[in-house]
């Protein structure tokens, strides 16, 4: 059994506190937008009947309370869920998914922007640990072979496979991971700050550009959703990777820095 | 029956259930820890002060033109101000009102509607942003409120502008009010207005005198504004955050 130090203490601590963060961010963001249940695309937008997308809840013909989501002209049943939740209350989003449970928009507000602080901190940190180490150079710049499509596809292949590497193929990053990290880092994350800036009115102020970036503050806020999405679909897309890649040995490796290479198997 | 034994897939996705539950039952008791919300709160002062440093005194928000309005311009709040003597002044159409400008100035004043359109005007088209999250372009005119405070002249001792408003959001409770500091009581864009898109201030959008600070969200813009008055420190009004929703949770500096 081979084992190997494959985190550094930094890039430990950074990543549960970055955990920590997200988790935090995502589930008091939905409790703010809970507040308004609607999106658009503009400058402006108030009123939910004009919203691109919204999750709201009606009578049905029988008399009760259906939640719908609705998504341009079409309309998704997502009672129990979305709209109406699991306990009958009229909410967007269900107290399971929102902090704090109860609807408390003001509480929301300050635990979304006490982490957002810390989130931009400790990200910053990130970056300039990793420029120093050498860190995003040397394990998440996919090299020019990697890249090569013959490269990518069979990476590809083996993903849809659940087949994962061993031995030395299994101390770095593959070529799909890099991507995705440096996505994440580089376009997601920077999205997602500069789309949430852009919905303060003293920064537009002081920062116009902001509203032309994103053409208004409403697709600001739209995008700010979206990214959201996108963030929650790669941490469901992580937390599986780690489940079938071995949870224990993942997660100690990302607690102690102590990583077992799986062995290669004989083909 | 089948004899079940857990396999550790099984205990996994349990534990991780289990420790979820638990960790939003420690978000909601410690949203209501008092201590715990002094910390959340830090980050308001953050904001303030790196919002500050980044964006000019004078830095304008974002003006926009007659195409860009909304088809209506949405009310939030108070509808119409419950009582017997707003009733009273709406029906004379304000032409008894009177803003009263008092506290740390050196000429208090009153000032009656056909006072204030007589004083120059500014007119701006601006996007309301309201705390839930939707927006609304209106066009606004009124007199800057600099120049009221010119006029009535500020103490030195002033930090804070406070309005007092006509309405009650719950019957039987305090009075709306709101406050601001100096940067943004003398920033350009700050006025007190008369007017919403060329027509006198609809009942339900603050008639006859709101505020308007472009930079800062919608409860920041108090309607029904009735008396102005200049303080050293917001502790002793109503509930002592400085303003009607600050004493109930919300951030008095509403920047963001």
């Amino acid at each position: 059994m081979l084992a190997i130090y494959r985190h550094t203490l930094a890039t430990r601590l950074l990543h549960w506190i970055n955990a920590l963060c997200v988790f935090v961010v995502l589930m008091s963001g939905l409790q703010i937008f809970n507040a308004h249940p609607n999106l658009y695309w503009g400058k402006s937008g108030a009123d939910p009947e004009l919203a691109a997308f919204e999750i709201t809840s009606k009578n049905s013909p029988q008399g009760d309370r259906v939640g719908l989501l609705r998504a341009g002209k079409h309309q998704f049943n997502s009672t129990g869920v979305l709209g109406v939740s699991h306990d009958g209350s009229e909410r967007a989003f269900p107290d399971w998914a929102t902090i704090p449970g109860e609807r408390f928009l003001a509480a929301g507000r300050r635990w979304h922007f006490f982490f957002a602080w810390l989130l931009v901190i400790n990200s910053a940190v990130y970056f300039a640990v990793s420029l120093a180490r050498g860190h995003l150079k040397r394990d998440l710049l996919p090299t020019r072979a990697e890249l090569s499509p013959s490269h990518l596809i069979r990476d590809f292949w083996y993903h849809l496979q659940l087949k994962f590497p061993s031995g030395e193929a299994a101390k770095h990053y593959n070529p799909l991971q890099k991507i995705t990290y440096l996505g994440v880092l580089f376009i997601l994350a920077p999205t997602i700050l500069a789309s949430g800036l852009a919905m303060s009115p003293g920064m537009d102020a002081g920062f116009p550009w902001l509203l032309d970036l994103f053409a208004g503050r409403q697709s600001a806020r739209t995008v700010h959703f979206i990214c959201a999405a996108l963030v929650i679909f790669f941490i469901a897309v992580h937390l599986i990777m780690v489940l079938l890649a071995g949870p224990l040995n993942e997660l100690r490796s990302m607690i102690t820095g102590r990583y077992v290479l799986p062995a290669k198997k004989n083909e | 029956m089948k004899h079940r034994t857990l396999t550790r897939r099984q205990m996994l996705i349990r534990g991780t259930v289990a420790f979820g539950g638990l960790a939003l039952g420690a978000c909601d008791r410690l949203t209501n820890s008092p201590s715990f919300a002094e910390v959340l709160r830090s980050a308001e002062q953050l904001t303030y002060r790196a919002q500050r440093a980044l964006v000019g005194n004078n830095a304008l928000a974002r003006e926009f033109s007659d195409d860009d309005l909304s088809p209506t311009f949405r009310s939030n709040g108070t509808d119409a101000p419950d009582s017997e003597e707003y009733r009273r002044l709406a029906q004379a159409h304000f032409q008894d009102w009177q803003l009263k400008i008092d506290g740390l100035v050196a000429l208090p004043l009153n000032l009656s509607l056909a006072a204030m359109r007589l004083m120059p005007a500014r007119t701006q088209i601006t996007r309301h942003d309201c705390v839930e999250g939707w927006s609304a372009i209106g066009k606004w005119t009124g007199v800057p409120l600099a120049s009221v405070l010119n006029v009535a002249r500020l103490s030195p001792r002033a930090r804070f502008v406070v309005f007092h408003c006509a309405d009650s959001l719950e019957k039987g409770e305090d009075p709306y009010y709101e406050s601001i500091d100096l940067i943004d009581a003398l920033h350009p864009q700050t006025i007190l207005a008369y007017e919403l898109n060329g027509r006198a201030l609809p009942i339900a959008n603050g008639a006859p005198l709101r505020l308007r600070v472009e930079r800062q969200l919608g409860y920041k813009h108090a309607k029904y504004v009735m008396r102005i008055e200049v303080v050293e420190h917001l502790n002793a009004i109503q509930g002592g955050k400085g303003g009607y929703w600050e004493d109930r949770g919300y951030e008095w500096y509403a920047g963001i």
